[in-house]
Order: C-alpha cells, then sequence, then structure tokens
C-alpha cells in the first residue's frame, strides 16, 4: 500500500510539475466560466423550467471541454515513460504491475477531481448573489457529480489503455480522443433514428452520456449506467494492464 | 549470486543472446564486455527482471528472475544504460520516492538517502532538478539509486560512459570499494577499468560468451601474452630464424625497412626470453637500441576475441 501510495503521489506530483497541467486547468476554467455565465445569462433573459446546475452539466459548452481533457490528462501516463526510458527503472524495483498501473489510473483522476473543484464555487457564488440555490436539492448536487466521477473514470480509463499502446503522446491522444468521441456520439445517433420504437434507438440510449447527465443533475439516481460506467472502467484497466504486461510475453 | 543457464533472447526471431551460460558468486565483481549489440544489456535487462528471455533460465539470489521476479528485484539495484530519470523530480526528492519503492524502512529512507548522496558526491546537488543535471552528475544519480536499497547485487550497465578521466577514476575506487560488501555485475567498454576492478571477466560477442576468466588467465591465453619486442642492426643475420631458435618463442613476425629491424616475439606464457635474446644479440654482435616485454592488456583479448581480422 505504501508503494501504491508513493507512486500515486509521484503521478499526482507529476502534473503540476508539468505546463499541460496548468494549460488544461486554465482552458478548463475558462470554458466552464463562459458555460456558466451564458447559463445564467440565458435564464434571466426567460422563464426555464429546470435548474442552473442542470443547464450547466447539460450544454453544448460542457460537452465540448468535457471530451478533450480526457486526451489531455492521460496521453503522457505510460507514453511519456515508454519514450524516456523511465519504465525500465520503474519495472526493475520490487513493484507490481498492477500497482504501476492503478497509480496511474488514479494519478489522473485525482488531477481530473480537481479540475471539478472551481465549478462548486459557481454554484456557491450563485447562491450568495442569488439567494437562490442552484439545484432544488443535494441530490442534484450529487447526481451530477457522481456522474462527472463515474464518466471520467471510464474516458480516463480508456485514455489509460491508448497511452500504454504507444510510446508516442500524440498517437495516445488521437487514438483516446477519436475513442471517446465516438462513444459519445454513439449516444447521439438516438436523436437522429426518427423512428421511436426502434430497438437500436432504445440500445444506443443506453450508452447516451448526454442521457445519464439529463437524469443524474436532476437528482435521479439511476444504477443501470453506474453499473455500465463501473464495469467499462474495470474492462478498460484490465485491458491496460494486459497490455503493459504485454513486454513479457510479446516476441 | 547469479547464476544464467542457456539464456537465449531473440527479438522478432533474430537472436540477441544465444544460449548463454554464466555463474557469479557472492562478493565477486565481474566484468562484462563486448562490443556495442553484443548483448550485454539485453542479458543485464534480463537479470533485472524487465523482460524474460525467450529461452533459458536465470536466478538472482536464489530467484528465477521471471517466476518470483519481485522477490528477486528486491535483492538487486540495477542502473540501466544512460539512466533514464525524471527530470522534473529533484535528486533527494528522487532518492526518497525510488527508496519507499525499494521497500526501504519508512525511519531509515532519510539515512539512507544521505548515505548514498554521500557515497557518490551528490551532497552540492541535492535540491537541484533532475533535469539541470550534467551528464556525470545524472550517472551518479543513478549509481546512487542502485544503491539505496543496500542490495546483494549490483547490476551497473556502463556506470561510467560519458564520465571524464577524473570521475571515472571515482567512480572506479567507489566500485572497487563496493566489491567489498556487494556482488557486482558491470558492463563497460573501459578496458583498463575492468582490469582493475573486476575479479572475473565475461566477454561476449554476437550473443555468445567467447571467454570468462580471471583477466589475468585471459591474457595469458592470448597471441601476444608476454611477447617481447627487439629493436636492433642484425647486419647480414637472418635475425626472425636465429631468434626462433630461443625455446619458449613461438613466432618472431619481422618488420623495419631499413638497417634497424623490429621483431616482436611470441613467447609462451610465463616465459621470459629477454635474457636469452641479450645473449644471442651479444653473440652475434647486434646493436640494440630497444628491448622491452609487451605486457598484453585486456584490449588486445578483447580485439582477438571479437575481430581476429585486426590483430
Amino acid at each position: 500500500m505504501r508503494k501504491f501510495y508513493t507512486l500515486l503521489t509521484r503521478e499526482v506530483r507529476g502534473y503540476f510539475h508539468s505546463p499541460v497541467a496548468y494549460v488544461v486547468l486554465i482552458f478548463f476554467l475558462i470554458v466552464s466560466g463562459i458555460d456558466f455565465y451564458f447559463q445564467v445569462s440565458f435564464m434571466n433573459q426567460r422563464q426555464v423550467q429546470f435548474t442552473v446546475q442542470e443547464a450547466f452539466f447539460n450544454s453544448f459548452f460542457f460537452w465540448f471541454a468535457f471530451v478533450l481533457i480526457f486526451p489531455l490528462i492521460t496521453m503522457r501516463l505510460f507514453a511519456e515513460e515508454f519514450k524516456l526510458g523511465t519504465i525500465e527503472p520503474l519495472t526493475t524495483v520490487p513493484v507490481r504491475d498492477w500497482q504501476v498501473v492503478l497509480s496511474k489510473f488514479f494519478g489522473a483522476l485525482v488531477f481530473y477531481l480537481i479540475l471539478w473543484i472551481p465549478t462548486l464555487f459557481y454554484f456557491w457564488i450563485f447562491l450568495r448573489i442569488t439567494n437562490q440555490p442552484a439545484a432544488h436539492s443535494a441530490g442534484a448536487y450529487f447526481g451530477s457529480y457522481l456522474m462527472l466521477l463515474l464518466l471520467g473514470m471510464f474516458y480516463l480509463s480508456i485514455g489509460c489503455l491508448t497511452s500504454v499502446l504507444t510510446r508516442n503522446q500524440i498517437i495516445a491522444a488521437v487514438i483516446s480522443f477519436c475513442a471517446i468521441t465516438l462513444l459519445f456520439f454513439l449516444g447521439l445517433v438516438q436523436f437522429i433514428l426518427l423512428d421511436v420504437t426502434s430497438a437500436t434507438r432504445d440500445l444506443l440510449g443506453y450508452f447516451s452520456a448526454i442521457e445519464h447527465m439529463g437524469t443524474f443533475s436532476r437528482g435521479v439516481i439511476d444504477t443501470r449506467p453506474i453499473v455500465l460506467y463501473l464495469s467499462m472502467t474495470v474492462l478498460m484497466l484490465t485491458l491496460t494492464h494486459q497490455a503493459f504486461q504485454s513486454r513479457k510475453w510479446r516476441l | 549470486m547469479i547464476k544464467v543457464e542457456n539464456l537465449t533472447k531473440r527479438y522478432a526471431g533474430q537472436p540477441a543472446i544465444k544460449d548463454l551460460s554464466f555463474e557469479v558468486s557472492q562478493g565477486e565483481i565481474m566484468g562484462f564486455l563486448g562490443p556495442n549489440g553484443a548483448g550485454k544489456t539485453t542479458t543485464m535487462r534480463i537479470l533485472a527482471g524487465f523482460m524474460p528471455p525467450t529461452s533459458g533460465r536465470a536466478t538472482v539470489a536464489g530467484f528465477d528472475v521471471f517466476e518470483q521476479s519481485l522477490q528477486a528485484r528486491a535483492h538487486l539495484g540495477y542502473m540501466p544504460e544512460n539512466v533514464p530519470l525524471y527530470s522534473d523530480m529533484r535528486v533527494t526528492e528522487y532518492l526518497n520516492y525510488r527508496a519507499a519503492l525499494k521497500g526501504v524502512q519508512h525511519r531509515r529512507v532519510a539515512e539512507r538517502v544521505g548515505d548514498v548522496e554521500e557515497l557518490c558526491g551528490l551532497k552540492e546537488v541535492k535540491k537541484k532538478l533532475i533535469g539541470a543535471l550534467s551528464k556525470g552528475y545524472r550517472q551518479r544519480v543513478g549509481l546512487a539509486d542502485a544503491l539505496l536499497a543496500e542490495p546483494d547485487l549490483l547490476i551497473l550497465d556502463e556506470p561510467t560512459i560519458g564520465l571524464d578521466p577524473n570521475q571515472i577514476r571515482q567512480v572506479r575506487e567507489l566500485i572497487k570499494n563496493l566489491g567489498r560488501q556487494h556482488t557486482i555485475l558491470l558492463s563497460t567498454h573501459i578496458l583498463p577499468e575492468v582490469e582493475m576492478t573486476c575479479s572475473r571477466v565475461i566477454i561476449i560477442h554476437k550473443g555468445r560468451i567467447e571467454a570468462c576468466d580471471t583477466p589475468d588467465n585471459l591474457l595469458g591465453k592470448i597471441r601476444q601474452a608476454g611477447g617481447v619486442l627487439l629493436e636492433a642492426k642484425v647486419g647480414n643475420d637472418n635475425g626472425a630464424e636465429e631468434l626462433k631458435k630461443i625455446s619458449g618463442v613461438r613466432d618472431v613476425v619481422t618488420d623495419g625497412e631499413d638497417d634497424w629491424k623490429r621483431f616482436s616475439l611470441w613467447v609462451e606464457s610465463g616465459t621470459d626470453v629477454r635474457e636469452e635474446v641479450f645473449r644471442l644479440a651479444a653473440d652475434r654482435h647486434w646493436t640494440v637500441r630497444e628491448l622491452t616485454r609487451r605486457r598484453a592488456t585486456l584490449e588486445d583479448v578483447f580485439v582477438e576475441l571479437t575481430h581476429p581480422d585486426l590483430v
């Protein structure tokens, strides 16, 4: 456990030692700030049936920034170590491969969660100024941040997998970006299919991150997406572990 | 400490090492010599548990490097070629991190890190970023890292490459001192280093072991061992024929265009024929201006074994 903790600390620190972390942080802060501003001003202009918080997590801006950050966070995880050769000292100390894989995943997750901290302030500021909570209930906060965590875990694990497959960070970023965007658009296909009764439409609906976020940000905690994202994360991390170990059996 | 049996490693079908077998016992300093691409790094990587062999078996401190990799790794300190390091960390920070990964007890980390920094001369740069260090210091950080957990076995892949002559001397002294407590397997290109530090030498070429012996025995085995060089005016005599009559002389090579001839005598190992050569020269009234015994170096052994055309 101490070794895992040591590796995890190194991963998280590694982010803040590199300029990429700050670029991502600032980019994300700007986009989410603009998003929040637009949502609030939009609601100021007319009567709406939803809360600020629902609006914030379901806007175009939000999703745009959302799919973009994962490749940036995960591309360096393994690819950089392969490129610099630091994987050699790392794998010749008595540390298990799964410890390395999990520490990288959780390191990325910690950084991802840090990205979201400022958004909590947005809602707090909103409350202070308007004297109205951004969401009707604590459940809505809980639901939307839980969804962020679940989606984050799944997309970060995809990023881990693409990073372990190559020693080139750009390739890792492009592949994970494609994979995440494709998955994301898979959920959008149901809006194109006009036949409401089609089974395909229903099926694709189960994969729709937008739909999941919609339900969760209203405070409705559906267990199906929870199971889906957790199991997909475990699957991706297992594949990552296998790929990381492949140096032992690959010719 | 190390036992290697029939170790073979292929990369995409191309063998990098073929059927290597050797042993290194406790307390030995084993030198690992060979031209570039001979398979030194591959062998060391397998021993350090970085990758498995295609076939064959290797054990470190009694643990199979693949089957019981974790236990084997706990017994060794490995310094990879070119010393890859995290350039965004500071020296002490990096060593603390490595000590924790190697399972050095928490309360001993500070003491161990202090010790290896002292030993490797890193005190004055301990707060610097590794990315800002010179090659020589990076090399020493790698060595310090290998020593952190006080391993029984040190595997050092070219520890002195890229160092200046003073640093090489320091590292050599350091390795010699370390040899008192640790078993060491080190690879290098610098042959005097091996002669001075190693108790045994393996010469590897094209993935095969060409020789494995003590430096002295290796020197005895090759052609130039104990050779004698004579430079003299021999007049009308056939110098080479006369010299060959001396017992112990196996062969004589003559060169030199003018009156002064240079004779290189290849003699049996362990014999010194200089006295006989002097008597012969005195008897035949040769004018001698040089008579020396050529001590073979490991460089000769190396060249002879790995590139016989150059001899």
